[in-house]
Order: C-alpha cells, then structure tokens, then sequence
C-alpha cells in the first residue's frame, strides 16, 4: 500500500490531490506488468479498468477493414482508459502494449463506488478525468487539421 | 518633419551577395523540403556568422526573394538553409542544384536566448520545417553541453516520411544526454514510435519546471498548444520563446510587410518572448 501511495504521489496527474483521495486511490491499485502485444482494452467490450502507464508504450487503434490504425500512443505517466467512467462503460478503441509495460491497474469498478458515496472524492477525480479527456480532444483536433502541411518556406522567417 | 528625421533604408541590408550553392540535400521523399549548404562568391565579404534562430533573405535571381532561417552553420563559415516548396519561389529554387548562384543578404532579427538558457533545463519543442530553425539551438548546446541542464528535444512531423534531418534525429537519440521524443500525426504499419500530437510530448515532463527555458517553433497552432502545455507543467510564460514566421520583404523593420501588431517580425523578432506573441494568437486572421 505505501509502495503503490509513493508511486501515485510522483505522478504529476494526482499532484494536486488531497491525502486521503490519494489513498483511495492506493487501496483500489496494484502493480501489473504486460508483454510487448498485450491487448488492454478492446473496442466495445466492458471495462471497469484504467492504467497509470509508469514505463512502456500503449497504441490506442481503431479497427478499420484493412487492419487497425493506431491513432495515438501513451508513454510513462500518461493515463489510459476513461470509458469506466460513464455508461455503458465499454472501450470506444484497442489499446495495444507496443512494449513491455509496466503500470499502476486501478480498480475503476470499485473507485466509481467510492465516488458515489463520497461526492468530494467523486467531484474531484472527474475533474481530473474531465482535464484529461479535453486535452486529448484538443490533441485530436490539431492531428484532424494537419497542421503541417500548411508550413511556410522557413519557419521562423 | 524635419530631414534629419526621416527613415532612410540601409543600403547594405538591401542589397544582395552572390552566394553559391555548394550541396543540396533533399530531405523528404516528395522532394519538397530541401537543404542548401551556401558559401559565399570570391569578394565577397560575408556578414557576421548568423545566431540560432535569425535568418537570412535568398534570392533568386530574376524570380524573387524569401526569408529563410538558418538551419546550421558549418565549421568552414558556410551556410545552410532548409526550404520547403510551397509558392512560386521556393518552388523555382527546388529544381537548382549544386553550382547555382543565388543573392543572399542577412542576417537579420533576433536570435534564440542559448545564453540565457546556461545552467538550466532546455526544452525545445519543434514541429514540422520548425525542427530546422532549431536545429541550430541543439548544434550549439550540444557543443557546450555541460552548461545546461537536461535537454528535452520534442519533435511532432505528419509522418515518418515526413520528418527531417533523419540521420541526425538518430544520432540525437543514440546520446544518454539527450531527451529526444519524435512522434507524427498519423503512423504507417512500419512506425514503431509515438503517433499524436507534439504536445502530449510536453505533458510527459521530465524537467525542472522551475529552472527550464522553452522553445518552440511550428505552425501558430502548434506554438499556441504547445505554450500552454508547459504553462500546464508549470513553466512561466517568459521562460517560453517562439518564433514568428510572417512575409518578410525589406527585413530591417522599414517596409511593414511582416507586421504583427506594434512588432516588426523581421527586426523585433522572428523569436519572440511568448508573453509579447500570446496577445496576438488570439486575433484570429492576424
């Protein structure tokens, strides 16, 4: 418990939250590891799960006819998964290990239980959660506008 | 007004040297992005050697004239300068080969803050041709690499075959004293790197947001998110720095081609202190 508290303390998504929500979020956690081409989550099927990535890289894919695409990746401290947060929480993408990976699995199934009964510690892992979802919106809007092929002759002059 | 008081254009900045095109180097499958490695005609008396991040105005003769950063300088005095092929110049200058002689004057505007940056972490985040305006930054910190802290060099390309200076890339992230993240917009089945935007490179940290000093350099947009990712890791905004790519003309702040509010791009800037710019990244159409 303290060895999974110290490794939430360091990462700078839980940084600003309260001791006690800190160690609920210990109490759900544990350590687990997974080889280059584990599958974590696949494409409409339940989840009840989010990862704190700590070393390694998750593709996250949409299938497509011709195969999957991978349309953005996850390294350390990134967090993966949201689709336990609201119904019917089922994955909306495959999230893939493209390495050995190491991570923090939290119980989402259990921490969506805490958050009903303790309101404070529910408002403030969906803000949390509500940061991180607009940030990968934003980061999916600049990717939908390639940006890059409208670059002038020298940047910079 | 009295004559003694109007602006007059400095007859040295306007006029062109001949310069000689000593090598190309084509980057990008498409061709569309190119490197000339210039040095200067005999006679010719070359200016002061250019800072990372100023640039110089290339001419080609008989078509017309562009600003363009320097993208390294080499260690016999020559100059190299990336381009990329989008209007009616630089697409004439892409089919010149080694041998050609081009009119070159500069250089101009302000430079990256390398000084300002010693004893602390370098964060430089670049994307697309942005990488080449840069480049210069990391060529110097890496030849005095003791003075900084930790080097975080973010890299965001459309995609693999898209991105520039790829035997250096390799050479950046074969060092133990280099940060180097690369990811592109969109991967193909042989990528095995990030895919997605540059900024999520930024939000996974790995410097002191109380001793690190930013640059950035892409697409406003880019430049935009990315400033308020390290905003989001804690950097203050003056510990940011960003460079403005507008039309240049006279480049010696007389013409106002590249103006941008209060600010001439080509003498007060093309790098910018982020707070100055961040004003104008919200006028829409600027």
């Amino acid at each position: 418990m303290n060895e999974l508290l110290a490794i939430i303390e360091e990462q700078p998504f839980f940084e600003d939250m309260a001791p006690e929500h800190r160690r609920l979020l210990a109490a759900c956690a544990a350590k687990c590891s997974y080889a280059d081409g584990t599958r974590l989550m696949r494409d409409h099927e339940p989840t009840e799960t989010f990862w704190l990535i700590r070393e390694g890289q998750v593709a996250l894919e949409s299938p497509l006819r011709e195969g999957t695409v991978a349309f953005q990746t996850l390294g350390a401290g990134d967090i993966l998964g949201w689709s336990w947060l609201l119904p019917p929480y089922r994955a909306s993408y495959d999230a893939r290990a493209v390495t050995d990976l190491h991570t923090l699995r939290f119980d989402a199934g259990v921490l969506r239980e805490r958050m009903e009964a303790d309101p404070a510690f529910g408002y403030v892992l969906m803000k949390h959660f509500a940061a991180l979802i607009v940030q990968r919106l934003q980061a999916a809007r600049l990717q939908a506008l390639d940006i890059y092929s409208h670059g002038g002759p020298g940047h910079g002059a | 007004m009295a004559p003694d008081a109007v602006a007059t254009l400095p007859d040295q900045a306007m006029a062109p040297e001949p310069w000689r095109i000593h090598s190309v180097r084509r980057d990008v499958a498409s061709n569309e992005v190119f490197s000339w490695t210039l040095y200067p005609e005999p006679g010719v008396e070359p200016g002061p050697p250019p800072a990372p991040g100023q640039f110089n105005m290339l001419y080609l003769f008989g078509v017309g004239e562009v600003p363009i950063s320097v993208s390294a300088i080499t260690d016999d005095g020559g100059i190299v300068h990336t381009i990329r092929a989008v209007g009616s110049v630089t697409r004439a200058m892409q089919d010149l080969e080694a041998g050609a002689v081009v009119g070159l004057r500069g250089p101009f505007g302000t430079a990256w803050p390398v000084e300002q940056a010693r004893g602390r972490d370098l964060v430089l985040v670049a994307g697309g041709i942005g990488l080449a305006p840069l480049r210069p930054v990391i060529h110097a910190a890496l030849q005095r690499r003791s003075e900084f802290g930790r080097m975080v060099v973010c890299y965001g390309a459309r995609s693999p075959g898209d991105m520039i200076f790829r035997d250096e890339l390799d050479a950046w992230e074969a060092r133990d004293d280099v940060d180097l993240r690369i990811t592109v917009d969109r991967g193909t089945a042989a990528w095995r790197g990030d895919v997605g935007v540059v900024t999520q490179l930024v939000d996974r940290g790995g410097f002191d947001r109380r001793n690190t000093l930013a640059m950035v350099c892409g697409p406003e947009v880019m430049m935009r998110f990315t400033a308020s990712s390290l905003e989001r890791r804690g950097l203050k905004p003056e510990d940011i720095f960003v460079s403005m790519e507008r039309n240049m003309r006279c480049a010696v702040g007389f013409c106002g081609h590249c103006q941008i509010g209060s600010h001439f791009v080509c003498r007060d800037g093309p790098v910018f202190p982020y707070p100055v710019m961040e004003p104008a990244f919200r006028v829409r159409e600027l």
